[in-house]
C-alpha cells in the first residue's frame, strides 16, 4: 500500500526509497537488492547530473531556479499574467491558491485544485475568454473560468489536467498566438510538448542537447518560437513544419540569475538581436507592446525610451522603485494599454503596483510628450494597498 | 505539382504511398529481425558466445528464407491498412452494433487473413530462437516393451504453443482494430517532416508493443491452460504424432510457469506487434503528410486541381480533407497564396477563388449546424413523447424520429476505404448499418438477422434505442399484457393469475427468469453506450476545424491584406453562419453525456482522437469567432447583421464567452 503510494508521489526512486528504508518489513533481499539498484541509478544520475548540473536539484529547487518570478521559493507571489486582451489578471500565491482580478468587477475567483502545486507559470490562452493555462509541479492544468459568472470558488470541474510521463516540473509554457495550440517545457525533459488541449494529446517535440527546456516564448507573428536550455544553447524553431535552428547564448548561460550581473553595455549589445526577434526572451526585460518602452529589471527597474526607426535608439528614461527594503520580483508589461504603456511590477514584499507611462506614440506625433505617472486604479491589489513610483 | 490531372492523382496518391510504405517496412524489418534474434538468444554469462552465434544466425538460410516470408506478411499487412484505413471512424452507438462490426464477414476475412499471418511471423520466430521451439515434430521413444522400438515423431507442444500464440495475438489484434479503431488515421495538431515524427513516434510504439504483447501473452496463456488439450489431442491425431508423455505437458500450471517460455512468448509477441505497428505508423505519417495545391493556375488544362475546385470535390474524400488541411495553412502561413485568394479575376473581374473557397467552407459549416439541429429535435421529441409513458407511442415516436434524423452530406459521412471514389457498393450497403448513422440498430436486416430470435412485434421493439426506457427495462416487459397504461406493473401482479395453477407455476417461473436473463443480455447488448452518438454527430469534425481555421485567418488577413474587398461581401453570411452554429454546439454539450470527457488512454495504437473531436471543434470555433471579432473590433458595427447575432458576437467583443 506504502509502496503503491511511493511509486505514484516519486515513481521509481520513490518506491525503493520506501523499501529500502523499510528494511524490516519486507524480505532481506528485496530490501538489499532496492538498496543496490538505487545505488546504481544515483551513480548513474550523478554522472548525469554532472552533466547538467540542473538535474541534481530537488523538484521545488528547481522550480525556484527556472521560474520567471525571482527568489520564488519565499516570495509571496508565485505568478503573475495579464490576460491578453482585457483588463483581467491572474495572481498565484504561495499557498498554491490563484486569484483573478477583474478591472470592472469586484468579484475575485479563486482557484485551487489538487493537482495545483507550486505554480511556476500563469498564461491566459490568447483569443479565449476564460481558459488559463498552469503550470504546475506535476502536471499541466487549464482552468476555464466562465467570465460572466459570479461564483468565488470555481469547482475542479473546471479545470483540465493535462500530464504526460517524465514531463515535470513545468517551468514554462506558452501559448501561440492564435491560441490553437498550447506548449510546456520542463528543465528534466529534453522533449517540449506540443498540446492540443481540446484533445488532451501532446506531440513531443526532442532534441536532446541541452538537457531540458526552461523558458519558451512565440514571436508575436507566431512564426517561430524560442526554447532556452539550461545550457549554453537557445533553440529556435519555425512554426511551420516545426524543425529548428541552435544558436549558442551570447554570454555563456540563458539562465536567467546570471543576467542580474550583466552591466547594462551587455545589454545594450543584445538589444538588436532582442528587436529583431520581437522576443522579450530573458524574463526580466520586458518590451511594451508598442516597442517604445522597455523595463530592465535589475536592483530597481531600469526604464528605456526605445526608438526602432530611422534607426535603433535607446534612450534612458528612468527608474521605477519600490517602499524601503522591497526589491522587484517580477514585472510585465499591460499588452493593451491605451494612453501609452502600463508596467506591473510584483515586489518582494508581496504587493503589486501597477506604473502608467502616458505618452503619445512616436510613430503618430514623431515624438514623445512628457512623461506623468498618475496612481492606477485599474486593478485590485493583492494586499488591498495601491501605490505607484514617482519616475524620477 | 507534377501536371497530372485530379482523376489520376487521386490513384497515384496511394499507389506512391504503398511503395513508399512497403519500402520503409521492408527495409526496417532486418533491423528489427535483428534486435529480435540478439534478445531471443540472450545470454548473460557467454555473452561472445552470444555475440558470434547470433552473427551467424542472422547470415544462415533459415533466416534469410524467414525474411522472405516476413516480408510478404509486411505486404499483406501493408495492403489491408490501405484498404481498411478510414479518415472518419466508424462509431457503433451500441455494443450490439459493436458486435455487428466485429462479426462482419469482410471483418472475419481480415481476422483469418491476422490469424495467419500471426501463425507465420511465430513460426520464423520460432524456427529463429531454435532449440526446442524448431520444428513440429520430434523424434522421440514411443511407448514400448523394449528398447528396440524404432523412433518417432512426436508433437513438440513448443513449437505448437507458439503457433497458437500467433494465431491469438493475430486474432486480438484484429479485434482491437475495430475495437479501438486502429484503422482510424487522424491528423496531428502540427505539421513535422516524416523522419522526425517517425523518430518521434517509435518509442511509443516499442512501448505499445511490449505492452501488448505481455497482456496478449498473459491471455493467451491463461486460454492455453484451460483449452490447451483441444488443438494439442487435434494437431496429433491429424498429423499422426504422439504426444511424448514423458515431457511435461504445457496445459498445466507447472508446464506454463517456466521463464524462458513466457519470456520466448513474449518477445515473439513483441516482434510480431511491433512489425504491424510500425507499419501502421508508417502508414499515418505517410497519409497525413500535407500537400500543397495551387490556389490558381495560368493554365486551364491544371485548374482542375486547383485549391477551390479540390475543396468542391465530393467524390474524394481524402482530397476534400487535404484541400481543407491546405486552406488552414496557408490562410496562417502564406502570405502570397492568400493573396491569391484575395484576388480578382481577370477579365471580368470576380473574386472567383475567394467565392468558391467561402462558399464551400460555409455549406460544411451550416450542413454541420442542420445536422446538429436535427440530432437536439430527435432527442427532444423522444423525451416529449417520452413523459406520456404510452409505450406505444414511443415507439412510433422513436421510430419516426430515427427516420426523420437527416442524414446530410452522405458522401463525408460514410466509412470505409476514402480512395474509392465511389462509397456505395457490397460493402458500404453491409457497413453502414452497423455505424451509428442509422440510429435504429433494428432498420438494418444484418442486425435482425442476428437476434433472430425476437420478432418484431415484441412489446420492446423499437424502443430499445432510447436510453430512458432501457432503464426500465423490467417495468417494460409488463406492456406485453396488452395495456399500455399498466407500464408500471411490477413483475408480481402478473405472477398472481398463473399461480391459481400450480403445475404452471414451477414452469412459468423458469420461462420468467429465462426471459429475463436474456433481456438482461440484450439490454446489455442495445443499450446504448452514452457519448456514442456525440461522438458519432462529430466523426468527421476536422474538416469544419480545418474550414474554420482557414475562414477565420481568412477574414482576418483581410483586414489588412484585401485590396478589393472581395471579403466584406461575405462577412454578414460568414459571421451568422459561425453564431448559428454556436448556438447549435451550445445547445448540444447541454445534452446529457454530451459533455463528459472519455477516460485518457493510456497507452494504445488505436487513435482516440475523435473522442475529443467536439471538444476541438467547439475551442475552434471560439476561436476563429474571437480572430474575426477582435481583428474588425467596432467595424463591426457597420456590418449587417441580425440584432440576436450582433448580441452575440457583442459578448465576443467583450470578452464574456
Amino acid at each position: 500500500m506504502r509502496s503503491a503510494g511511493a511509486w505514484r508521489d516519486a515513481g521509481l526512486y520513490g518506491l525503493l526509497d520506501e523499501i529500502t528504508n523499510s528494511a524490516e518489513e519486507v524480505p532481506r533481499f528485496l530490501a538489499v537488492g532496492s538498496a543496490c539498484v538505487l545505488a546504481l541509478l544515483r551513480w548513474a544520475s550523478s554522472f548525469h547530473g554532472s552533466l547538467f548540473p540542473h538535474l541534481t536539484l530537488s523538484s521545488d529547487e528547481m522550480v525556484a531556479e527556472f521560474s520567471q518570478m525571482l527568489d520564488w521559493s519565499d516570495s509571496a507571489l508565485r505568478s503573475f499574467a495579464w490576460h491578453p486582451h482585457t483588463d483581467k489578471f491572474a495572481v498565484a500565491l504561495l499557498d498554491d491558491s490563484i486569484r483573478i482580478y477583474k478591472s470592472n468587477s469586484s468579484a475575485t475567483p479563486t482557484l485551487k485544485h489538487r493537482c495545483q502545486r507550486s505554480v511556476c507559470a500563469l498564461q491566459w490562452k490568447p483569443l479565449c475568454g476564460s481558459a488559463l493555462a498552469v503550470a504546475c509541479q506535476s502536471c499541466l492544468l487549464i482552468w476555464h473560468v466562465d467570465p460572466t459568472s459570479l461564483s468565488t470558488r470555481p469547482s475542479s470541474g473546471c479545470a483540465q489536467v493535462l500530464s504526460h510521463p517524465g514531463h515535470s516540473p513545468i517551468t514554462s509554457i506558452a501559448w501561440s498566438p492564435t491560441g490553437s495550440l498550447l506548449v510546456s517545457a520542463s528543465p528534466v525533459d529534453t522533449a517540449m510538448m506540443v498540446w492540443d488541449v481540446a484533445a488532451e494529446s501532446a506531440v513531443p517535440l526532442q532534441r536532446v542537447g541541452g538537457g531540458g527546456v526552461t523558458y519558451l516564448s512565440w514571436s508575436p507573428d507566431g512564426s517561430r518560437l524560442l526554447a532556452a536550455t539550461p545550457s549554453a544553447l537557445f533553440r529556435v524553431w519555425e512554426t511551420r513544419m516545426w524543425t529548428c535552428e541552435r544558436w549558442p547564448c551570447l554570454k555563456g548561460s540563458c539562465q536567467v540569475r546570471k543576467l542580474r550581473k550583466l552591466s547594462i553595455t551587455v545589454f545594450e549589445l543584445m538589444y538588436a538581436f532582442i528587436y529583431f526577434f520581437k522576443l522579450t526572451f530573458f524574463s526580466q526585460t520586458s518590451w511594451d507592446p508598442r516597442g517604445e518602452r522597455l523595463a530592465v529589471l535589475l536592483k530597481v527597474i531600469a526604464v528605456f525610451k526605445t526608438r526602432s526607426s530611422p534607426v535603433f535608439e535607446l534612450l534612458p528614461c528612468g527608474f521605477v522603485m519600490g517602499e524601503a527594503g522591497a526589491e522587484p520580483r517580477f514585472m510585465q508589461f499591460h499588452p493593451h494599454f491605451q494612453h501609452g504603456a502600463l508596467l506591473t511590477v510584483c515586489w518582494s514584499d508581496g504587493r503589486i503596483s501597477h506604473v502608467p507611462f502616458y505618452f503619445s506614440s512616436a510613430g503618430l506625433l514623431g515624438g514623445d510628450s512628457p512623461q506623468q505617472a498618475l496612481a492606477s486604479n485599474t486593478a485590485d491589489h493583492s494586499s488591498n494597498k495601491l501605490y505607484t513610483e514617482q519616475i524620477s | 505539382m507534377a501536371a497530372t490531372a485530379i482523376y489520376s492523382y487521386a490513384w497515384l496518391v496511394p499507389l506512391a504511398l504503398w511503395v513508399l510504405l512497403i519500402a520503409w517496412s521492408v527495409l526496417l524489418l532486418p533491423v528489427t529481425a535483428a534486435v529480435f534474434v540478439l534478445l531471443s538468444r540472450f545470454s548473460l554469462f557467454h555473452p561472445i558466445q552470444w555475440i558470434s552465434e547470433c552473427t551467424s544466425l542472422l547470415t544462415a538460410s533459415s533466416t534469410i528464407f524467414s525474411l522472405v516470408v516476413l516480408c510478404g506478411v509486411v505486404l499483406i499487412t501493408g495492403l489491408f491498412n490501405l484498404e481498411f484505413y478510414t479518415l472518419v471512424p466508424s462509431i457503433p452507438c451500441s455494443r450490439m452494433a459493436l458486435l455487428g462490426t466485429v462479426l462482419h464477414p469482410r471483418q472475419c476475412v481480415h481476422s483469418l487473413v491476422y490469424c495467419t499471418m500471426g501463425m507465420l511471423v511465430m513460426w520464423c520466430a520460432s524456427v529463429t530462437i531454435g532449440g526446442r521451439y524448431s520444428t513440429l515434430g520430434i523424434p522421440c521413444r514411443g511407448s514400448g516393451f523394449n528398447n528396440c522400438i524404432p523412433v518417432v515423431t512426436c508433437l513438440n507442444e513448443y513449437h505448437l504453443f507458439l503457433l497458437l500464440a500467433g494465431a491469438f495475438m493475430g486474432y486480438s489484434h484484429s479485434f482491437l482494430g475495430v475495437v479501438q479503431n486502429m484503422y482510424y488515421v487522424s491528423f496531428q495538431p502540427i505539421q513535422q517532416y516524416k523522419y522526425p515524427r517517425f523518430k518521434g513516434c517509435l518509442p511509443m510504439v516499442v512501448k505499445c508493443s511490449v505492452i501488448q504483447s505481455l497482456y496478449s501473452a498473459r491471455n493467451f496463456a491463461a486460454l492455453y491452460f484451460f483449452f490447451g488439450y483441444a488443438p494439442k489431442t487435434w494437431i496429433s491425431s491429424t498429423l499422426h504424432l504422439q504426444i511424448d508423455s514423458s515431457l511435461q505437458p504445457l496445459d498445466s500450471l507447472t508446464g506454463l510457469l517456466d521463464f524462458s517460455l513466457l519470456y520466448h512468448l513474449t518477445i515473439s509477441g513483441t516482434f510480431l506487434y511491433f512489425t504491424w505497428y510500425l507499419t501502421v505508423l508508417l502508414f499515418r505519417i505517410y497519409v497525413t503528410e500535407a500537400y500543397s495545391f495551387p490556389v490558381q493556375s495560368t493554365f486551364t488544362e491544371d485548374a482542375e486541381q486547383c485549391l477551390p475546385k479540390v475543396l468542391a470535390e465530393t467524390n474524394t474524400l481524402v482530397m476534400k480533407f487535404f484541400a481543407l488541411q491546405d486552406l488552414a495553412l496557408l490562410s496562417q502561413h502564406s502570405l502570397s497564396r492568400r493573396l491569391e485568394v484575395f484576388c480578382l479575376s481577370q477579365p471580368g473581374g470576380h473574386p472567383h477563388n475567394w467565392n468558391a473557397i467561402s462558399r464551400e467552407c460555409l455549406s460544411l459549416l451550416s450542413e454541420l449546424t442542420q445536422r446538429l439541429v436535427a440530432h437536439q429535435d430527435a432527442v427532444a421529441s423522444n423525451g416529449r413523447v417520452k413523459s406520456q409513458s404510452a409505450s406505444s407511442d414511443t415507439r412510433s415516436a422513436s421510430l419516426s424520429s430515427s427516420g426523420k434524423t437527416p442524414r446530410l452530406g452522405v458522401p463525408l459521412r460514410t466509412p470505409g476505404s476514402v480512395f474509392k471514389s465511389s462509397v456505395g457498393g457490397v460493402h458500404s450497403a453491409l457497413t453502414a448499418p452497423f455505424t451509428p448513422d442509422v440510429d435504429s440498430p433494428f432498420s438494418s436486416p444484418a442486425i435482425r438477422r442476428l437476434v433472430g430470435q425476437q420478432e418484431p412485434r415484441s412489446p420492446w421493439f423499437g424502443t430499445v434505442q432510447s436510453p430512458h426506457i432501457m432503464r426500465r427495462g423490467p417495468k417494460l416487459w409488463s406492456a406485453s399484457t396488452g395495456s399500455s397504461r399498466f407500464t408500471v406493473i411490477p413483475l408480481h401482479g402478473l405472477e398472481t393469475p398463473v399461480n391459481s395453477c400450480s403445475c404452471h407455476t414451477l414452469n412459468c417461473s423458469a420461462q420468467v427468469k429465462s426471459f429475463l436473463a436474456k433481456r438482461v443480455l440484450i439490454v446489455y447488448l442495445f443499450n446504448k453506450l452514452p457519448e456514442a452518438s456525440s461522438q458519432a454527430l462529430f466523426a468527421d469534425s476536422q474538416v469544419h476545424i480545418w474550414a474554420l481555421q482557414g475562414l477565420s485567418h481568412l477574414v482576418a488577413a483581410s483586414f489588412s491584406e484585401d485590396q478589393f474587398g472581395v471579403v466584406q461581401t461575405t462577412l454578414p453570411n460568414i459571421l451568422s453562419c459561425l453564431v448559428v452554429l454556436l448556438e447549435a454546439v451550445d445547445r448540444h454539450f447541454k445534452l446529457p453525456h454530451a459533455s463528459s470527457k472519455p477516460a485518457r488512454a493510456v497507452c494504445r495504437m488505436g487513435d482516440s482522437t475523435y473522442k475529443t473531436l467536439r471538444f476541438a471543434l467547439r475551442a475552434a470555433l471560439k476561436t476563429a469567432i474571437y480572430k474575426i471579432t477582435t481583428t474588425f473590433g467596432e467595424h463591426l458595427n457597420a456590418v449587417n447583421i441580425s440584432t440576436e447575432h450582433r448580441k452575440r458576437l457583442q459578448q465576443f467583443l467583450e470578452f464574456k464567452e
